[in-house]
């Protein structure tokens, strides 16, 4: 399974991690994977998969934050043609929540016996593998207890992985359901999420 | 098992308060009905039970103040069976096997409940047909269980085992299914009847809630049944065939029959022992006498005789005075009206007496019932006593209809009326009711809880519901049931002639189809089947 990773995905590397986390770098500016896209990275023979739960950009340094440059120009590309050195200053992180990872053949929907290990490779999933990993739900659940924005989180993982589908429709209601029995006694809640899903 | 559709599973519950049930989302709250069955497939065993309540459920009760956006078909089918569900009250009533063995054994009563989560099924027609029992051909059947097709068997000679009440506000069909029980009794050979029939409806015609025409008994049955009339004037008047004209001896009335008018003719406590003292004093013929006196001083000298006071002997005298306007009461009969019965009945000849004008007359109507029911009660009696004594064959069974049985049965008079006695002592001498009434609130606990099978249409009085209910497992539940029935043509049967609660759409009775479907043919069929016949004996 190792060597079936199509290297075009390769988005980034990780430069931190712990067991349900961790934080990757992107090797292109500005373009970090999807908020709530499925992403995947190699820690030995096990596969760890993660939903992209945020992104950001900020300066390589912390404690030195960029300045304003773009006075002087019309478009805001320009500022990065005039000063060339600024993709190597600024840097696009994202943070992926773990939510299951691939022993062999099996797909399980809960956390790897380890954590991924720094400058690991990080992948963006491709369609048919992120249908595969939504045959199951189980882990929504962690997804509801994710620390910051976990209802934005949910949905926008759900809405992702309906695109993959063609039965999206089915699918959303399959997931509401699932997410109605996880937040039974939280109605608030899967409103909102439910209302972030609807198509 | 079965390929019926998938309700839900069961969630929790208890073996004297039902188990509940939560629906799958699939399945809409208003596709159920209460008074339907299921079938539990339990671990060990299967379960058969009839759902006695319907609910809707939250997950959270936040829901109730705050619904969801139901305007969004999505947000709908997601919630509808999560957060939001139905829930079923179901009473199981029985175990039923699936394999060879439990189908031999049949249905036995349930003693404890399926396990948490067993799949819970609408029951096949097969399911309940091995409950209910299957219906032969010219077997009879009362009805079919709601939404099906399968019958529902009511074994007349198990019917008739105990004294059975049929109830029911009025305009519900009582009266037809009294007459559809009386059909099955009669067809099956089951017992004779005695039919005390007030408002001539067994005997010769009736009429349905539509007016519409339907056939008695004698039509149907012809010499199996014989009509007797109080009111000779009235039968002739209607065109009714009648057997025999009943008229009745001052002489045969007992003190006892007085006692049960007191209500009707408004007789003080105290009064009622007043005819015992007279008949001790005046012997038989005391009524006659009695009446015979008309001065007032004589009933003053009376009174001081027996030591009574005189306004009360006086008001006594007045009171039954007024059975002098009853014409059906002479002072000898010619015939014996009791004997006439008795002869009857024992050829298996079913008696329907036919009240004419004297149904709306209760004094009328308590006083004949009371007083031939005990006289051929006492008859049956002592043939039992004798069979049983000689060894020979027992009397017919005898099943005698009331209606308005309240007034006889009543908790004041259920101690002392035959009635009461009949229903106590069950069949111990072959004689059992059968009761038809609209207020079963009226009538004795004792009583009540002695009928084997109720049968009963739409009540919505509270107490007459409880009073129906009394003694009855999951009587709460049953409520629910008994009090949505339909007004017309269901009834909840429940007792010892069927082994659940069931409620049927009662048969059809009143048009030609439905007298085919009974066995019975038409003049014309009748006529053709003759000319068959002769044809094949001649050529």
């Amino acid at each position: 399974m190792n060597g079936a990773i199509d290297l075009s995905n390769k988005i980034g590397e990780i430069v931190e991690a712990s067991t349900g986390r961790f934080t990757a770098q992107c090797y292109e500016l500005h373009q970090p994977p999807p908020f709530g896209s499925l992403v995947k990275t190699r820690c030995g023979h096990i596969e760890i998969y993660a939903v992209v739960s945020g992104a950001a950009t900020a300066s390589i340094e912390a404690g030195r934050r960029p300045v304003a440059r773009g006075r002087e120009e019309e478009v805001e590309e320009d500022i990065f043609s005039a000063n060339p050195q600024l993709d190597k200053l600024l840097r696009t992180d994202f943070d992926g929540l773990v939510v299951g990872h691939r022993d062999g053949d099996k797909l399980n929907h809960y956390l790897p016996p380890q954590p991924a290990k720094i400058h690991s490779f990080v992948f963006l999933c491709e369609p048919d593998e992120v249908a595969a990993f939504n045959q199951s739900l189980d882990y929504l659940s962690i997804l509801i207890y994710a620390e910051h924005q976990a209802d934005e989180l949910i949905a926008a993982s759900l809405r992702h992985a309906a695109t993959t589908r063609e039965d999206s429709r089915d699918f959303l209601v399959g997931a509401g359901k699932e997410l109605a029995s996880f937040l039974a006694d939280d109605t608030s809640r899967l409103n909102t999420i439910l209302r972030r899903i609807r198509q | 098992m079965t390929q019926q559709r998938r309700l839900g599973i069961v969630v929790s519950g208890s073996l004297t308060t039902g188990v509940e049930v939560r629906l799958d989302g699939s399945v809409s709250v208003e596709d159920i009905a209460v008074g339907r069955y299921v079938t539990i497939a339990g671990g060990k065993q299967r379960f058969f039970g009839m759902i006695t309540d319907v609910a809707l459920e939250a997950s959270d009760p936040r829901i109730v103040t705050s619904p969801p956006d139901v305007s969004d078909p999505f947000i709908v089918e997601v919630i509808s069976g999560t957060s939001t569900y139905g829930r079923l009250h179901v009473l199981p009533a029985l175990t039923i096997g699936s394999d060879a063995h439990g189908i031999l054994e049949g249905p036995q009563p349930v003693k404890t409940v399926p396990v948490h989560f067993s799949a819970v099924h609408e029951a096949s027609e097969q399911d309940v047909a091995q409950v209910f029992g299957q219906v032969e051909e010219k077997q009879f059947y009362i009805g079919t269980p709601l939404d099906m097709e399968t019958k529902v068997r009511l074994n007349p000679a198990e019917l008739v085992k105990r004294s059975n009440g049929v109830f029911g506000k009025s305009g519900t069909g009582k009266t037809f299914l009294a007459r559809l029980l009386l059909i099955g009794i009669i067809q099956e050979n089951a017992a004779v009847n005695l039919v005390f029939d007030m408002h001539s409806e067994y005997g010769w015609k009736g009429s349905s809630e539509d007016n519409r025409e339907v056939k008695g008994l004698k039509q149907l049955f012809q010499s199996k049944v014989a009509v007797f009339a109080i009111d000779e004037e009235s039968t002739r008047r209607r065109k009714v065939s009648t057997d025999f004209v009943v008229q009745i001896g001052y002489d045969e009335i007992e003190p006892e029959d007085i006692a049960m008018l007191r209500e009707t003719l408004g007789l003080t406590e105290a009064a009622v022992g007043t005819p015992y003292k007279l008949a001790r004093k005046l012997g038989k013929g005391w009524l006659e006498r009695f009446l015979a006196i008309e001065s007032g001083d004589k009933l003053n000298e009376l009174a001081v005789e027996m030591g009574e006071h005189e306004a009360t002997v006086a008001a006594m005298h007045r009171r039954l005075d007024a059975l002098k306007r009853l014409p059906f009461l002479t002072p000898h009969a010619q015939r014996n009206a009791i004997q006439g019965i008795m002869e009857y009945l024992e050829r298996g000849v079913n008696v329907v007496l036919d009240f004419g004008r004297y149904g709306d007359n209760t004094a009328a109507y308590i006083l004949v019932a009371n007083l031939l029911t005990r006289r051929i009660h006492a008859k049956y009696r002592e043939r039992m006593e004798q069979a049983i004594g000689e060894d020979t064959a027992k009397p017919r069974p005898l099943v005698i209809t009331i209606e308005e049985a309240h007034k006889f049965l009543s908790h004041e008079l259920a101690g002392q009326t035959i009635f009461g006695t009949i229903a106590r002592e069950m069949r111990k001498y072959n004689v059992s009711l059968l009761v038809v009434d609209q207020r079963p609130s009226g009538i004795d606990e004792e009583v009540m809880s002695q009928l084997g099978t109720k049968i009963t249409c739409l009540l919505d009085n509270e107490r007459d519901i409880e009073s129906v209910l009394t003694g009855t497992s999951g009587k709460n539940e049953l409520k629910g049931v008994l009090a949505r029935l339909d007004s017309k043509q269901q009834a909840l049967i429940f007792g010892h002639a069927v082994p659940m609660p069931v409620v049927v759409r009662t048969r059809e009775y009143g048009s030609p189809q439905s007298y085919k479907e009974l066995g019975f043919r038409d003049a014309a069929e009748l006529k053709k089947k003759a000319e068959e016949t002769a044809k094949d004996l001649w050529g």
